[in-house]
């Protein structure tokens, strides 16, 4: 059988070591810190003050402008504080509300809709209201994502799950099948397509026999070849459509919507349950923690406790640790464990420093080969580095999409992303964000 | 606990280019031991010193430069003067050699900047730079005694290369090299350029661990296969058949190892081709028209001189762009 993939790419350890642990259930912890920015775009804003009672599923920050969600309370409790902490994510410190818990869940529900007889506009406002972003990690607003500047005929569901460790898609995909399919048909309605097709990375050999047997005649699983960064948006079209994303172009620019599978569960709880988005599925995965696992934890929950109680803590004896927000190859580093989880959290990743010491680019050309976008790393960086960001932008720099392939693939340990990424805010910034 | 901070990706490959340059060491060796059989034992001696000195006259540089505390041997050197020593006659003094593996790493490789940054292949440089410097040295060829750590008397008579011959005498007297003796290397020549077989067997290796950009021998071959079979069409007599081209002289050496050196090669599968193409046309017009019997040395340092220009105008199209 010949596998569907894209061109270039790598294939680091899957260490796809959670992979039978069936998704538990986490306990209800005593604190959440509540970003008010956990989607691209505005933050929303706070709309609680401090010694506030608030509901589970209360909306404790509104959106400001087109592109902004909303922020529900995770639990049932009592506002403790209002006020800026750092976000990893964003680099800057960020509003957040901290919520003391003070009982079980006393749920506030979205509003009602029969999501067979509502129509796109009554399903679309639930979604909205519903604070649902995209779970995958880019977090972009999905009411947004819904109405594309241009029409769409083709939905593509992201079950690839490229990034080493990080399972939790997998999971859900073999124990949510039906309330996925679910959410795959009120999306389907909302965008108004006929064509939905699902892609799994080969790996999942056990979900995409699930799913093709399940979900046979509505929706087309695409098996994938095993390989990062399969999952990425562009990527992931390209292997299984053979279009290509207009350079700067958005998915939409060729009729396409992607969503990841555990968006569509968000979808499906938000129409039929009515629950807005306070709660995801994550790996809880690494060496360096002692027990490894997926979980269904509240956002706004601190890392530290998700270690502490669901991981029972650090391995002993070790000193120096990385705490990812995400998978190995994209995830981003904690500075602080006080850190809450986002939306966009998949996973949290505790494994230990390789050691890597950046030597002379020897032009071997492996990162010109794993460059999914096709560019040409070794040159990126070396212009980035120079401050030459005119050139770099001409050779694509602003087409890079930061999945570190070059860099996974150097044998000089030369780290081509970081310098990449720096130059494309200082260009963005020196061009005040016009090309 | 210490968090740490550092940037994506987090997990790295295994590989490194120490890795790389053991890789082309051990790739290597097949030709070493050809050499030792054909040459005997001071061939063997030729490919140590050349490596020992190589390696030991980058530390001297390194510490010239003050850099020595933060040097981690790579292999690079090591690459550097083994590739020299089988590009080297039998006839060559041990000194003269000594003094190429210095221009190399010395002018060639550090004046530049180092590893990775230098625009001619170091032991290419090398050998021409004695070529020049001691001409008879470098163009004075023994026939091969064949015997594991021989010795050559103190009577032995040089002998003359197959293109050498061919340039001379023309393609009949030529056709005394019978084509089994010059695939397994029975034949006068540089140390390790003789034993073709040898050679396939080290570039498998190679292939088989993802160490060689392919496509620069692939072009740089049939390149060769290409234009030797039209000026043998024209005139089989004077100018000798595609076969013969590529099992003689340092072609397969030159191809399969020094134009396929990481640094001084195109980085994109079409700069590769031409860059291979290049090699080859100026090698057979060297062949053909120049004053020296083989071109092989020359037209790689030629075409390492145009590789930023190759780069430069044979990016790939990138994702989501039309063509430029």
């Amino acid at each position: 059988m010949t596998l569907l993939s894209f061109k270039g790419g790598v294939h680091p350890p899957e260490k796809k070591l959670t992979k039978n642990a069936e998704i538990k259930t986490a306990p209800l912890p005593q604190k959440v810190v509540v970003f008010m920015l956990q989607h691209a775009g505005a933050p929303a804003k706070p709309i609680v003050q401090v010694g506030q009672q608030v509901k589970t599923g209360q909306v404790i920050g509104e959106p400001q402008g087109t592109i902004s969600a909303y922020v529900h309370s995770p639990i049932t409790g009592t506002v403790t504080s209002v006020s800026k902490i750092n976000s990893p994510v964003h680099g800057m410190a960020v509003e957040a509300i901290t919520i003391e818990r003070s009982s079980d869940d006393d749920w506030e529900l979205l509003p009602a809709v029969d999501y067979e007889r509502a129509s796109r506009e009554e399903l679309l406002d639930v979604v909205k209201k519903a604070g649902i972003v995209g779970l995958g990690g880019a977090m972009f607003p999905t009411h947004v994502k819904f109405a594309p500047p241009k029409p769409v005929d083709t939905l593509i569901i992201n079950g690839a799950e490229c990034e080493p460790y990080l399972t939790i898609d997998h999971r859900v995909m073999l124990e949510r099948s039906d309330e996925i399919l679910l959410g795959i048909e009120i999306t389907k309605k909302i965008l108004g397509v006929k064509s939905v097709y699902i892609g799994i990375e080969y790996n999942k050999k056990d979900a995409i026999d699930l799913l093709e047997k399940k979900w046979a005649g509505k929706v087309q699983v695409v098996p994938l070849r095993t390989k990062y960064p399969q999952g990425a948006e562009k990527q992931l079209i390209n292997a299984i459509t053979g279009k290509e994303v207009p350079s700067g172009g958005l998915p939409s620019d060729i009729g396409i919507v992607v969503q990841n599978v555990s968006t569509m569960l968000a979808i499906k709880q938000a129409i039929v349950d009515r629950k807005p988005l306070i709660e995801r599925g994550m790996t809880l995965s690494g060496e360096c923690v002692k027990e490894n696992g997926n979980w269904w934890v509240r956002i706004g929950t601190p890392i530290s406790w998700i270690i502490e109680n669901l991981g029972k803590g650090f391995v002993e004896g070790i000193e120096e640790v990385k705490v990812l927000m995400g998978g190995p190859m994209m995830g981003i580093p904690v500075s602080s464990l006080d850190t809450p989880l986002l939306k966009g959290n998949n996973g949290i990743t505790v494994i230990q420093e390789q050691e890597r010491i950046s030597t002379n680019c020897i032009r071997c050309s492996y990162c010109v080969f794993a460059c999914p976008m096709n560019l040409q790393p070794y040159l990126l960086d070396l212009l980035s580095r120079k401050k030459r960001y005119d050139e770099a932008a001409a050779i694509g720099l602003l087409d890079c999409i930061e999945c570190g392939s070059c860099s996974y693939s150097c044998p000089a340990n030369v780290e081509h992303v970081k310098s990449i990424k720096l130059a494309k805010k200082v260009y963005k910034a020196l061009r005040g964000g016009k090309k | 606990m210490k968090l740490l901070t550092t940037s994506a990706p987090h997990v790295r490959t295994q590989d490194s280019t120490r890795k790389i340059m053991i890789d082309v060491l051990i790739a290597l060796i097949p030709a070493v031991i050809a050499s030792t059989y054909f040459f005997g034992l001071y061939a063997l001696i030729l490919a140590i010193i050349g490596v020992v000195s190589a390696e030991l006259v980058e530390l001297f540089i390194m510490r010239v430069l003050k850099k020595d505390k933060e040097f981690v041997p790579n292999g690079s050197a090591a690459v550097t003067g083994l590739l020299l020593a089988l590009n080297v006659s039998v006839a060559t003094p041990w000194w003269v050699l000594l003094i190429g593996v210095f221009f190399a790493i010395a002018i060639v490789k550090h004046v530049f900047g180092g590893l990775g940054q230098n625009t001619f292949n170091p032991a290419l440089a090398g050998r021409v730079f004695l070529l020049v410097s001691f001409p008879s040295a470098m163009t004075t060829w023994y026939s091969p005694i064949n015997k594991f750590f021989g010795v050559y008397p103190a009577d032995i008579q040089t002998t003359a290369t197959p293109l050498a011959v061919l340039k001379l005498q023309g393609f009949e007297s030529a056709k005394s090299f019978s084509y089994i003796d010059l695939f397994f290397g029975n034949r006068g020549g540089s140390l390790g350029e003789t034993s073709i077989i040898l050679l396939l067997l080290g570039f498998s290796y190679l292939v088989v661990r993802g160490r060689i950009k392919v496509m620069v021998p692939a072009s740089y071959i049939g390149s060769v296969l290409l234009f030797s079979w039209i000026f043998y069409m024209v005139d089989p007599s004077k100018y000798g058949s595609p076969l013969f081209h590529v099992l003689t002289g340092g072609l397969m050496l030159g191809a399969l190892f020094m134009a396929t050196d990481m640094v001084t090669s195109p980085m994109t599968i079409k700069g590769q081709a031409i860059f291979g193409v290049g090699c080859g046309l100026l090698t057979m017009v060297i062949r053909y028209f120049g004053g020296y019997p083989e071109g092989v040395s020359l037209s790689i340092i030629i075409m390492n001189a145009l590789v930023p220009l190759i780069d430069r105008y044979t990016q790939p199209r990138i994702f989501g762009r039309r063509v430029a």
